[in-house]
């Protein structure tokens, strides 16, 4: 660089070329967190605009009564996940979380495949009293809204 | 009455910092020192009292004081005494008692040992180190306060999540939160040199120990972290891009940066504003970590609190501490003499590059970190994950490796390619053939397989700056060097190696049955009931062979606490030479079957023996460091003697 640049003017491009990469790397990260984020649903989202399939995505809601159903290999459950309205049918191999129960709250990492099942690679239930999924107490919140708005119709 | 003493030493802490942002400041204007003796003993006995504060609250929880409210929310009589203790920065004010401990302690002992800086750039080092520590003395006494008494005790505590009643949590905290916390020196040098305007090559080198014994904590930290991660969550991942992880990666990356740029300016003085700038950014990011963590705003293990109250009150610290900061920079940076010119082709060049790649990484991993927060103020909820954090930060991590691997064996100032081409042809062509071999051989994903690809150059490229040297008379500082960037490369080793190999069985079997993982089958002989203090377990027995060799027991459990009510699961491992098999046992089927999901990671070790290695060698650098200022000093002392006795 010293051979063709005259010195005093090297600071000045040292810092156009940092301050160029780090605005490209900004620009990058946000084209990549446009693709790449995994959006949340609930069941009523999923149903009515679903994602593509394949695209990683999270399901939100509540684990129906009497819908968990174990295939015969011992590790691969069934069951549906619903917010009152519309029901998904979700498919998980794994070991499932210590709360996770029947007419409890779920989230479900994973992605919707051409069938119309959500296949998740991942269950996240509520863990303890202090420690409630972000996106599952939003949504009792807005549950009980519902629920609050409905009976006020009904009168 | 311990809990009592406890908050009366932090109120004396409290008004003591102020005492020393006083005088340190008033010590900048010209007849305003006369008070200006009193900020270093300020500092020290500061650091005494927030101590003492911190030892008062380890004993309400020794002793499970249940009229005091934290012990109540977070403790539980029947409870190991080493999880009471380490409950006590378990929970939310507990851990910023830590944290403002660790703070004032940082600053008494700049105060007590550094008195190599002009007294001045010192007492505004000791005062920036007061303002910050007074906002956080005003969290904890106004919003968190840890001492507080309950109107009637409480018969019984609610008890300690149980995910945390581990060995991890007695070492992570404190490691990471020494390094987190620690950066705030350089923070304050920062601003000294500013207001003083002292960036010079000694004050890199002044400051350099103390980042790099910051960094070392950090980086130990957070390979603690991961593998407590690893093996008390039973997912089997060591790195989930966590908020929460990435809020302690981000301040190491700009430490990192940091100590690279300082020692341009130790040896060449150059990038003088840049590394002034990283001194500021650094503990920048560990406040933004801690807004993230103690805010509320995000879930997680680590994520006590969740009052907005207290979130509206980091952000305004924040805000204040490094706005200011900035607008200081802002101001002086323009004063800042330019430093010493440098071929693209140097030491300098290379390091420059790599500062610019550490800042791009810590601004992808910052915007992924803060995306989905800002997605929801206009209501759309997203996670961010692996599918973006890994590909994005790959792209600027492999140049800045490349370079990592050339950039020790070039000159300062300027430098031939022919001088070095040698070594870089070596170099590449193992990277190469590494690659190739993977690609032909293997189907492994591109970016693990560019990940054992690098890490062999760098293994090998770690070791070339000792080609040629009498190794006898290498500095240790050197030494360190190689260990840090061998330590790189072996972590690289691991975390392709868990990617690319890793083999995963989950299957239902009957006691008496058996399942076959890679090279291991595991035979489930029974499970049985057992219980601890605190907890009753059903406990898979179970005996593992690595390819027909003798059987191993291995017992992982599925533990249920019953304070707070809460299941757990206990991995099992059995760890290897060449890798570690990983074990869960999961609910019982309706036919009597159990659910197992077995691991078989080949070298996943490296990973924190590669973060263990890094740190050792940052210690191997700060002892070089250290052993040569000594030396320095004894000769320019005897030199002095001697030009003294010449002169009568």
């Amino acid at each position: 660089m010293t051979g063709w640049m005259k010195p005093k003017h090297q600071r000045l491009v040292l810092i156009v070329i940092a301050l160029a990469s780090l605005v490209g790397a900004g620009l990058l990260a946000a084209w990549a967190l446009r693709n790449q984020a995994s959006y949340f649903f609930v069941p009523t989202q999923m149903v009515t605009a679903p994602p593509a399939p394949g695209q990683a995505v999270r399901l939100g809601g509540m684990v129906q009564k009497g819908s968990i159903k174990t295939m015969p290999d011992g590790v691969t459950i069934t069951f549906l996940v619903g917010d009152g309205e519309n029901t998904v049918p979700v498919r998980f191999s794994g070991i499932v979380p210590d709360l996770f129960v029947e007419g409890s709250g779920v989230v479900a990492e994973g992605r919707l495949d051409p069938s119309g099942t959500f296949v998740a690679d991942n269950l996240l239930a509520k863990h303890d009293e202090n420690y409630v999924p972000r996106e599952l107490k939003d949504m009792t919140d807005r549950q009980k809204a519902q629920i609050v708005a409905e009976t006020e119709v009904g009168k | 009455m311990i809990a009592e003493l406890g908050l009366v030493a932090l109120w004396l802490a409290a008004s003591l910092a102020a005492l020393q942002l006083v005088t340190g400041a008033l010590a900048q204007q010209v007849g305003g020192d006369e008070l200006a003796v009193l900020t270093r003993p300020a500092a020290i006995v500061q650091g005494l009292l927030a101590a003492f504060a911190f030892l008062m609250l380890l004993v309400v929880f020794g002793q499970t004081d249940l009229s005091v409210k934290l012990v109540a929310m977070n403790s539980h009589s029947e409870k190991p005494l080493i999880f009471k203790l380490s409950g006590a920065f378990g929970n939310h004010e507990g851990s910023m008692l830590l944290w403002v401990t660790i703070m004032a302690l940082a600053g008494a002992m700049i105060a007590a040992i550094e008195h190599r800086l002009p007294e001045k750039t010192m007492l505004a080092t000791l005062a920036a180190q007061a303002f910050v520590g007074l906002g956080f003395y005003a969290f904890l006494l106004f919003s968190s306060n840890p001492f507080e008494r309950l109107p009637t005790p409480a018969l019984q505590g609610q008890g300690l999540n149980p995910l945390l009643q581990d060995i991890g949590l007695v070492f992570h905290p404190p490691t990471l939160y020494v390094g987190y916390v620690g950066l705030s020196v350089a923070f304050s040098f920062a601003v000294g040199a500013l207001v003083t305007r002292q960036v010079t090559p000694d004050f890199a080198r002044i400051m350099r120990p103390w980042v790099l014994g910051a960094w070392i904590f950090l980086t130990l930290g957070i390979t603690a972290g991961s593998y407590w991660a690893y093996y008390e969550l039973g997912w089997g991942g060591w790195w989930f891009w966590d908020p929460v992880e990435n809020a302690s990666l981000m301040p190491w990356l700009a430490a990192t940066a940091l100590l690279h740029s300082a020692s341009v300016l130790a040896a060449r003085d150059a990038l003088r504003a840049w590394t002034i700038m990283l001194g500021v950014v650094a503990f920048s990011m560990s406040m933004v970590g801690t807004f993230l963590v103690r805010s509320g705003i995000l879930t997680s293990v680590h994520a006590f609190a969740v009052d907005p109250e207290r979130g509206t009150f980091i952000l305004a610290l924040l805000a204040i501490n490094i706005g200011g900061a900035l607008l200081l920079f802002a101001l002086r940076a323009g004063t800042v003499a330019e430093g010493k010119r440098f071929s693209v082709l140097s030491r300098e060049g290379a390091l420059v590059f790599n500062n610019v790649m550490l800042s791009a990484v810590l601004g992808i991993v910052l915007l992924g970190t803060l995306y989905p927060l800002v997605t929801e103020a206009f209501n759309v909820r997203v996670s961010v994950g692996p599918p973006y954090f890994n590909p994005v930060s790959a792209i600027f991590v492999f140049p800045m490796l490349a370079v990592m691997a050339v950039g020790p064996l070039l000159r300062w100032r300027q430098d031939g390619m022919q001088r070095i081409g040698r070594p870089v042809l070596i170099v590449a062509l193992v990277a190469l053939l590494v690659l190739a071999g993977g690609w032909t051989f293997a189907s492994i994903h591109l970016l693990p397989l560019l990940g054992l690809a690098f890490s062999a150059a760098l293994a090998i490229a770690a070791f070339m700056p000792l080609r040629g040297r009498n190794l006898r008379l290498l500095p240790i500082a050197t030494w360190g060097m190689v260990a840090a960037h061998f330590g790189i490369a072996v972590a690289l080793f691991g975390m392709a190696s868990e990617s690319a190999f890793s083999k995963e069985k989950l299957a239902a079997i009957e006691a008496g049955g058996s399942a076959d993982v890679g090279p291991w089958t595991v035979v489930l002989t029974d499970v049985v009931p057992t219980a601890g203090p605190n907890w009753t377990a059903l406990e898979g027995q179970m005996l593992a062979s690595y390819e027909g060799g003798p059987p191993i027991a291995i017992a992982p459990q599925s533990r249920n606490f019953w304070a707070p009510p809460q299941e757990t699961t206990e991995s099992a491992l059995v760890t290897r030479w060449n890798g570690q098999l990983y074990a869960v046992v999961g609910r019982e089927t309706a036919e009597g079957r159990w659910q197992l999901r077995l691991w078989w990671k080949p070298f996943v070790i490296f990973i924190w023996l590669g973060g263990a290695l890094v740190a050792l060698g940052g210690l191997l650098a700060l002892i070089g460091r250290v052993l040569a200022d000594l030396k320095r000093r004894t000769v320019k002392a005897r030199a002095a003697e001697r030009r003294a006795e010449s002169a009568a």
